[in-house]
């Protein structure tokens, strides 16, 4: 339990460390104009951007999109059309000059980089793969 | 409004009868051969088609692994590695398996049937009827399979399962296909490619990995479908037959 001091501590500490992360964030946000796309990805070489639907909608929606998709999968067998998680690596995923394809939750990554900022888990990848396999290079 | 003393046409349904007919050939003409069995990825499945597989154990030679390995390497299986420090004896024994190659010996005469077991896609399946957050399922064609998204660890239809077809991942796995995800603290078992049969392919791993043609695959609400064919011309017998059921999978020579 905490003493009353300590307790008054925190109500100190707490806005203060509100606004030092709001700065640094904001900081962050301005140093990548380019927003969330990962060079070396097909998205990023998509001119105008253009995603599945609008940008907008992607950022506050796409959680929606693929628990719907999951449902629609698992249960009814309905695969391979545009609001697919294995849609979103495929395009998403960064690959290096050796074309090799770089996890999408790898830090700085496309999936990583919003969900590090604002702190909210990525349970995703503990069963799904981060980089694209095809079911033909796996026969 | 239309005059209601207007006499009925008779040959109204006929026209009707002829365009339908018309329509009907028009789609079926260019070119596309309709198969019962291939589907369109984008609608969802239904209860038209039951998956279901005919086991010929007289062909299954005995040591041969050929569908075990196929089935391990599709569903990225052989992906799971041991984890640092396990028991080798402990980690052979719980490892993920969706088939075990099976020895049956008639105690009598002493004859030895192997054959491969895997879950049995029961019509009515103990797993799904135990399972306590329903993530153990049916699908509407017959597949019985885990949404891994709903499952919760407690490996209560490992316990109900008569054929011990199902699996638990109890570690992290590092890499895993696209088409087969896999976590830790799932239980999972065979799911008939599933992958495959939703892309429209009609064939599983360990069929198509059998070179003694002991597993026919299919549809068996299609009777002319290789399964179904097979099960008319062998007798064939479901595993555990008193427990009532109605299992999709079928072995024949035992």
């Amino acid at each position: 339990m905490f003493t009353s001091v300590r307790r008054r501590a925190w109500f100190v500490m707490l806005p203060v460390g509100l606004v030092l992360a709001i700065a640094s964030g904001g900081r962050a946000l301005a140093d990548s104009k380019v927003g969330a796309l990962v060079s070396g990805s097909k998205a990023a070489g998509i001119q105008p951007p253009q995603c599945v639907e609008p940008t907008p909608y992607m950022r506050r929606h796409h959680m929606e999109l693929i628990l719907h998709q999951r449902d629609m999968t698992v249960h009814e067998g309905i695969r391979g059309n545009k609001h697919s998680l294995a849609g979103c690596i495929d395009c998403h995923v960064a690959r290096g000059d050796d074309g090799k394809a770089v996890p999408v939750n790898a830090e700085g990554q496309f999936c990583d980089s919003c969900h590090d900022y604002v702190g909210v888990s990525l349970p995703c990848f503990q069963c799904h793969a981060t980089v694209p396999t095809p079911a033909s290079a796996h026969k | 409004m239309s005059n209601s003393n207007e006499s009925i046409d008779p040959n109204r349904r006929s026209f009707l009868g002829k365009a339908g007919a018309a329509v009907a050939t028009t789609l079926i003409a260019p070119g596309v051969v309709l198969h019962a069995s291939a589907r369109d990825p984008a609608t969802p499945v239904t209860d038209a088609v039951r998956w279901g597989m005919l086991i010929d154990t007289s062909k299954c030679a005995d040591g041969c692994g050929d569908c075990v390995q196929a089935c391990e390497k599709e569903n990225g299986l052989d992906m799971v590695t041991m984890p640092e420090g396990a028991d080798p004896e402990n980690w052979d024994r719980q490892r993920p398996r969706w088939i075990r190659q099976i020895q049956l010996q008639d105690n009598l005469t002493g004859q030895i049937t192997s054959l491969p077991m895997m879950c049995q896609h029961c019509e009515e399946p103990p797993c799904a009827d135990v399972c306590p957050t329903g993530a153990s399922f049916r699908r509407a064609d017959g597949i019985v399979m885990v949404d891994r998204h709903i499952c919760i660890g407690c490996r209560y239809c490992m316990m109900a399962c008569p054929y011990k077809a199902r699996s638990f991942i109890h570690e992290e796995v590092d890499v895993k296909p696209t088409h087969a995800p896999r976590g830790k603290g799932c239980v999972e078992s065979c799911n008939f490619c599933v992958h495959r049969l939703d892309s429209g392919e009609t064939t599983t791993a360990c069929q198509d990995a059998c070179k003694h043609q002991a597993i026919a695959f299919g549809d068996l609400k299609d009777k002319n479908s290789a399964v179904s064919k097979a099960l008319e011309s062998v007798k064939s017998r479901q595993l555990r037959a008193d427990l009532q059921l109605n299992t999709g999978v079928r072995y024949s020579g035992v």
